[in-house]
């Protein structure tokens, strides 16, 4: 059986689960819809947030990102898993005893109107479309590479499944496939990682492996080899970082309160049936997304030393297959810079930009490049995303595993794609059309709404995956430090404070948000020559000023929520009654 | 009176797993990384194992533990769901 047949296969019988799944627990009411009918178990609920966070650039991109920033992909490892401390002890109980059905219901209620609401969709809407637009490039991409279709049918493709189950399905729906997706995507993300673990220093254990010796006899561990192969090639060690400590300690609590505050994963702890279970459900999450990012950075270690040692000082004409399958692809060029046919490998570019090629040949046999070469010596461009795209090739793995890989990849951005779509499409149809415009609807009516909704984002999110605005890969990073400007501490805040109003916390809102949207706007798209460390406030980059929003956001609602009167009697109740787990209700409305 | 009680203490459990979630990640894995990174476990610099993978086990540690605590908590105060 060919390699492409195993793929097709593979992603065919996976995508069957996942509709056969949605069919089977359709929804059936608004509460089905919105909130899977508030009945899922804790740890399945886990196995489902796991699934909806992870997403294609957890997968695809994070240790290949690892493997070429060393130290500093921490950033990464830490931002996306210590939010979850912070969203079991300072959140989800608290939103799942309030039990409602959406992020913005809790802003209406808690906030007292619909200026908060309407500002909390805006907020919602905003993070949730750029983060789903990624999404649906990743599909795109996993189908190119892996099934040779283009980008444009590999999304049109993602989006009919997508469309299947989320539509169908709603929250029960994706919560079940989800469950699935995580089981097809970590078994495809570790198979792969273990090969390659034993292939380096015999140890089954990639976590372990990564410290262990390398299994030349040398005795040498893996992370001193690869410290010691950088430096001599003149990068920076593997373990030491190249970033300001004050810009890693900003991202890492951007991306960290950015979890949290991420709707469409705050939404997945309004499914468990009672307040300790949304405690119990996050670790459990944890638990599930850990086994996946202490794989990660072993993975980077790995593929980066073998990248080295199969790549560097080579004659072309005898490198490994991997090697010129991706460069038939464009995510791997070679410019034999001082014309001695062997591959060096070093720091810096090794020209500007992407690729071009003129589309002839070397009289090495190489893909011709258009591109001027730098003057480094580095003559090897190769793309972070293929590390673990690459990875069944490296380690000369069965076909099988490399089928297996496309699969899990695919599951990653549908499930997060999913989760995504589905608090776009209750925002609009809950708290936009029932709520803020008041219309009175039947459950059944809502239900359509919500349906209506689910399509239409959907369809304008693989409108943005065929044409991306340019901009997407970038702006779905910033979709952390835009949630931990603006919803993160107005929820804090609405929990812990029981002085904080309504036009504290709209102010704080609004002005973290811009203040970090601004900053963001300024150093990637009007000025990005000047995104550098000299010109950023405090040294923080772009990718950690969410850490500042979030302060900005605290103090202005603070000194905001002094100046007004304090919430109205009922409201302090309602606090007082969320804080406290006894007396929890099934999801309705209040 | 009770559900006052419940609170603090409910605060003041939270303000130690929290600090502890700060010293091991911002402090070990970002702020002390360097002179930690003297110590070595096996082929491991410490700082940069609590940076890339204690940390994440350290996470998952905390939320059980407050999971357990706090069911402690429920109970004594009668608040239990």
């Amino acid at each position: 059986m060919s390699p492409e047949f195993l793929t097709y296969l593979f992603v065919g019988a996976s995508f069957a689960l996942y509709i056969g799944i949605a069919i089977w627990t359709r929804a059936g009411s608004t509460n089905d819809f919105y909130v899977a009918g508030g009945g899922v178990h804790p740890v399945a609920n886990g196995m489902a947030t796991a699934a909806d966070w992870m997403s294609a650039a957890s997968f695809i991109s994070m240790a290949g990102i690892i493997a070429f920033m060393g130290y500093d992909g921490t950033v990464y490892l830490m931002g996306w898993t210590g939010g979850y401390v912070l969203l079991a002890l300072l959140l989800a109980p608290y939103l799942r005893k309030f039990g409602e059905f959406t992020v913005p219901d809790f802003f209406g209620s808690r906030y007292y109107g619909n200026a908060a609401r309407a500002t909390a969709v805006v907020c919602l809407i905003l993070i949730s479309f750029t983060y789903v637009a990624g999404q649906m490039r990743g599909v795109g991409i996993v189908f190119s590479n892996c099934l040779g279709v283009d980008i444009s049918t590999g999304v049109i493709v993602g989006m009919a499944v997508v469309f299947v189950y989320a539509v169908l399905g709603g929250m029960k729906g994706i919560t079940y496939t989800q469950v699935a997706q995580y089981v097809v995507m970590i078994f495809a993300y570790l198979v792969p990682a273990i090969f390659i673990s034993i292939l380096i220093t015999d140890n089954p254990v990639p976590q372990l492996g990564l410290g262990d010796a390398v299994n030349d006899g040398s005795g040498e561990s893996v992370l001193d080899r690869l410290d010691n192969t950088l430096v001599a090639l003149g990068f920076d060690a593997y373990t030491d970082g190249a970033k300001s400590t004050q810009d890693v300690f900003a991202i890492t609590m951007a991306l960290m309160i950015g979890t949290a505050g991420l709707p469409h994963v705050i939404v997945r702890f309004f499914t468990v049936p009672k307040v300790s279970d949304a405690r119990v459900s996050a670790g459990w999450a944890l638990v599930f997304i850990a086994l996946l990012y202490t794989t990660a950075p072993a993975v980077g270690a790995f593929a980066r030393l073998n990248f080295i040692e199969t790549v560097h000082q080579q004659n072309y004409n005898y490198v490994p297959d991997w090697f010129k399958t991706w460069e038939d692809v464009g995510l791997i060029a070679w410019t034999d810079k001082n014309a001695d046919g062997l591959i060096q490998y070093g720091p810096g570019a090794p020209f500007a930009g992407k690729p071009e090629f003129t589309g002839e040949l070397t009289d090495t046999g190489s893909r011709a490049l258009a591109n001027t070469p730098s003057d480094n010596g580095n003559e090897v461009y190769v793309d972070r995303d293929i590390m673990v795209l690459a990875n069944p090739q490296i380690a000369e793995l069965p076909a099988w595993v490399g089928a297996l890989v496309a699969a899990g990849a695919l599951a990653a951005a549908l499930s997060t794609a999913a989760g995504l779509l589905l608090v776009i499409s209750t925002s609009l149809s809950h708290d936009l059309i029932k709520k803020t415009l008041a219309r009175p609807l039947t459950d059944r009516q809502e239900l359509m709404w919500a349906r209506i909704a689910a399509a239409i984002a959907v369809v304008v999110a693989g409108y943005l995956g065929v044409n991306p605005p340019g901009f997407v890969a970038e702006v779905v990073a910033f979709a952390f430090g835009l949630a931990a400007a603006s919803l993160f501490p107005a929820i804090l805040m609405g929990i812990f404070s029981r002085r904080m109003n309504r036009e504290g916390a709209i102010a704080g809102m609004v002005i973290g948000l811009s203040f970090t949207l601004a900053y963001i706007t300024w150093f990637k798209f009007v000025d990005p020559a000047s995104n550098t460390a000299e010109h950023w406030w405090f040294g923080i980059s772009p990718e950690g000023i969410g850490t500042v929003g979030a302060v900005i956001n605290f103090v202005v609602a603070f000194a905001v929520s002094r100046v007004f009167s304090a919430p109205p009697e009922a409201v302090q109740n309602m606090i007082d009654r969320i804080r406290i787990p006894a007396g929890v209700e099934r999801p309705h409305e209040h | 009176m009770e559900t006052k009680a419940y609170w603090r203490a409910n605060l003041r459990l939270m303000g130690i797993l929290l600090t502890l979630w700060f010293v091991v990640s911002f402090g070990c894995g970002i702020l002390l990384v360097e002179p930690l990174n003297q110590i070595r476990i096996g082929g491991f610099k410490l700082g940069f194992w609590i940076a890339q993978q204690g940390s994440i086990y350290f996470f998952v540690i905390l939320i059980f533990v407050y999971v357990i605590l706090m069911k402690r908590l429920d109970r004594q105060y009668g608040v239990a769901d």
